[in-house]
């Protein structure tokens, strides 16, 4: 009895220890270094690394908060870890070389980008089995959901456009030219627009998700840096819409853009190569990868400041962070 | 003489089946058909050298055009030097395509491309280097895919320079070629700060390069061609017909590294390069293919893409508007080298950042860190605007 409660307390320890009460894990997928860096969003520390596959990139949380899925592309495959252990608990099938995916509202279906071979392959993560793909663009890459889980938005880098794909037929619904490479893709979390970023053309394009136009255009001006080295990928919307944060890549910096009126209010100055980032499900901080300088930054998102930079491994590419 | 080769496997833009609301853009692929020749069997170029690359590019409009009902084709004729292209380029226009690209030496060039003015053809240069073809011989219906000698110097310098290598021993081969690839080097010396200490021809005596027995002789010649330099830190070889350079790596008298046509090279692309995504390229080429993808073939794949990118963006397949719309602001191709690659108005080449490849791996990529610009760091590569001698007409 004495050592069936020791055990007990020693698992609850470990849970304790692996998952504070309270607090939210952001994993950290480290392109290079091949492997997650565990932050914990209250402390601002890193709390583990978790080794993976090779070259983890796309990463997000499952919706019930208990899987972390990272896709790791050298290994054409998806990997499925779980958020309290840490351990790696499972694969899911992929198209060659899988880079950036997103859940649909149920949690069930994961919608992947495979660079290799312009496609989207559906996946029922429970059942971890392939159901369908799109044929698309070419290279694949940043995918949108609509709020009601009925559109999906993939943007091709080569040909240049965001792919409007009707959830529930799989077919195309309409093809959006935008400026070069555009690399993702977001909706406001009302459905009434879709913001795409374009790495080499330096824009964001604000389409219409109904008329499947371009209504608006975002660039980027800022003192004393080539526009060249402008260069906007990863984009994280507030849910009330108000404020849209975007990745400069290597301008090293983070754009603050009125989500109503479009203006960029602000240039936040993080680390080296800026990529993807999260907010944490309270929207009080968002956590952005620094690639070149091996960095996460911490923005505090009431007071529009960088208040931390934490030590990851190494090449970070995307952040994702538990619900609860 | 003429070996036509059609690319049946390409969409069939001769079909009449097409919808009437369909764009067919074709292209053409002139290219002389002779071989380059290399010391290194590495280095002997691959028989559709150029042409896969703008097969590639083919195929990725291809995909594109679906989405908006455009078709894209190539078709490829290989010319002989001593034969007229006038005759071809004509040849093309009959068969209605307007949208060349040409891999062909200088005079070949110009002379194509003027047969092809009076029928509004334009041409994107992927083979030719020499920068008068940018300066006092530039045509207004040819754009430059292909870097310049003066881009690849210049590329090459900045870095020897930021390495601080500034103490060069400078060799140049006996051939017209080689000339005007050392005068670019040179020009890149004395624009930014390195020091030629000692210059020396290498003779083209004759000879093959392939032979059984020629690695004894030259493991002799070398050491005693480089003795006696004055004290340098790095041997600048300009070679581009392929006689020494490549011998001059581990056989120098003295212990330096080598650059220029061998050792450190400066190139618009290498099979190697994986930067900014360049991998999702080079595996789409190996797939395709099942070979490594050579300058020649992104020179080739980027001339494409140009084209796909104008019609896509127009609408259309004309010249005039394509021509426009690739000098226009909207213009950016992407295309894996970190930033946006878009035209000089003044002379119709394309800006790029070069490559600097060590035959195995790229070591660096230009313009380096802090040779700044008023306009575009990429215009510190090459001849820029107010030494241009270029007017276009």
């Amino acid at each position: 009895m004495r050592n069936h409660q020791a055990a007990c307390a020693g698992i609850l320890l470990l849970i304790a220890l692996t998952n504070p009460s309270g607090a939210y894990q952001a994993f950290v997928s480290n392109e290079k270094g091949n492997t997650l860096t565990v932050i914990d969003t209250d402390k601002l520390e890193v709390v583990d690394t978790i080794k993976v596959g090779q070259r983890p990139r796309g990463i997000a949380v499952t919706k019930d908060g208990k899987y972390v899925v990272v896709a790791v592309g050298d290994d054409d495959t998806v990997q499925m870890i779980d958020t309290k252990t840490h351990e790696i608990v499972g694969t899911l099938p992929s198209g060659p070389d899988p880079e950036l995916f997103i859940f649909d509202p149920t949690g069930r279906i994961l919608y992947i980008a495979n660079e290799n071979d312009n496609t989207v392959t559906l996946v029922d993560v429970e059942k971890r089995a392939a159901i369908g793909d799109v044929q698309v663009g070419v290279e694949p890459e940043g995918m949108g959901m609509s709020p009601d889980g009925k559109i999906v938005v993939c943007t091709s880098e080569t040909t240049n456009m965001a792919h409007f794909i009707d959830a529930g037929s799989h077919e195309i619904l309409a093809n959006v030219l935008v400026d070069s490479r555009p690399r993702f893709a977001e909706f406001k979390s009302d459905g009434s627009e879709v913001w795409v970023s374009s790495e080499v053309g330096g824009t964001i394009s604000v389409i219409d998700p109904v008329k499947h136009e371009v209504t608006k255009k975002i660039v980027f001006d800022i003192p004393g840096l080539r526009r060249e080295a402008i260069q906007p990928v990863g984009i994280n919307l507030t849910k009330d819409g108000k404020l849209g944060f975007v990745s400069l890549g290597p301008a090293n910096r983070i754009a603050v853009i009125d989500g109503t009126t479009h203006e960029v209010l602000k240039y936040l100055l993080v680390g080296q190569r800026v990529w993807h980032g999260a907010f944490t499900p309270d929207e009080k901080y968002l956590l952005v990868a620094n690639g070149v300088s091996n960095d996460v930054s911490v923005i505090d998102v009431a007071s529009l400041k960088v208040i931390k930079t934490l030590q990851v491994g190494t090449l970070p590419w995307g952040v994702a962070i538990t619900p609860n | 003489m003429r070996i036509v080769v059609g690319l049946g496997f390409l969409l069939a833009w001769v079909s009449g089946s097409l919808a009437a609301d369909v764009t067919q853009v074709k292209i053409g692929y002139l290219r002389s058909a002779e071989q380059k020749v290399a010391i290194s069997l590495m280095d002997v170029p691959a028989e559709n050298d150029g042409v896969e690359g703008a097969k590639l590019a083919i195929a990725d409009n291809s995909t594109t055009g679906k989405f908006l009902n455009q078709t894209f084709a190539l078709e490829e004729v290989k010319i002989r030097l001593n034969e007229d292209p006038a005759v071809t380029v004509s040849g093309f226009a009959d068969h209605g395509i307007f949208l060349i690209i040409a891999d062909l030496p200088a005079e070949a060039l110009l002379k194509a491309a003027d047969a092809g003015r009076a029928r509004g053809m334009l041409f994107f240069n992927v083979g030719a280097t020499d920068d008068r073809l940018r300066e006092e011989d530039c045509r207004a219906n040819v754009i430059h895919v292909a870097p310049t000698r003066a881009m690849l110097a210049d590329g090459l310098a900045q870095y020897l320079v930021w390495k601080q290598w500034r103490k060069w021993f400078f060799v140049v081969g006996s051939h017209p070629d080689d000339r005007l690839w050392g005068d670019a080097l040179k020009r890149a010396a004395s624009r930014f700060g390195a020091k030629i200490v000692e210059e020396r021809v290498f003779q083209d005596t004759g000879g093959a390069r392939r032979t059984d027995s020629g690695i004894v002789q030259i493991q002799r010649q070398i050491p005693t061609f480089t003795q006696d330099a004055p004290s340098y830190d790095v041997l600048v070889a300009a070679d581009e017909s392929e006689v020494f350079a490549a011998y001059m790596p581990y056989r120098t008298w003295d212990p330096r590294p080598v650059a220029g046509s061998a050792g450190l090279v400066p190139t618009s692309w290498d099979p190697s390069h994986e930067q900014w995504g360049a991998t999702q390229m080079q595996n789409r080429f190996v797939h395709l293919f099942s070979r490594r993808m050579s300058a020649k073939d992104f020179q080739a794949w980027s001339a494409a893409r140009m084209i796909g990118e104008g019609a896509t963006r127009t609408r259309s397949a004309d010249p005039t508007r394509i021509r426009e719309f690739l000098l226009s602001p909207e213009f950016a191709l992407a295309a894996f080298k970190g930033q946006k690659l878009t035209l000089r108005d003044w002379n119709l080449q394309l800006r790029q950042p070069i490559l600097l490849s060590d035959g195995r791996n790229i070591a660096s990529v230009s313009p380096q860190e802090g040779f700044l610009h008023q306009f575009s760091e990429l215009d510190t590569l090459g001849y820029d605007r107010p030494e241009s001698k270029c007017r276009l007409q």
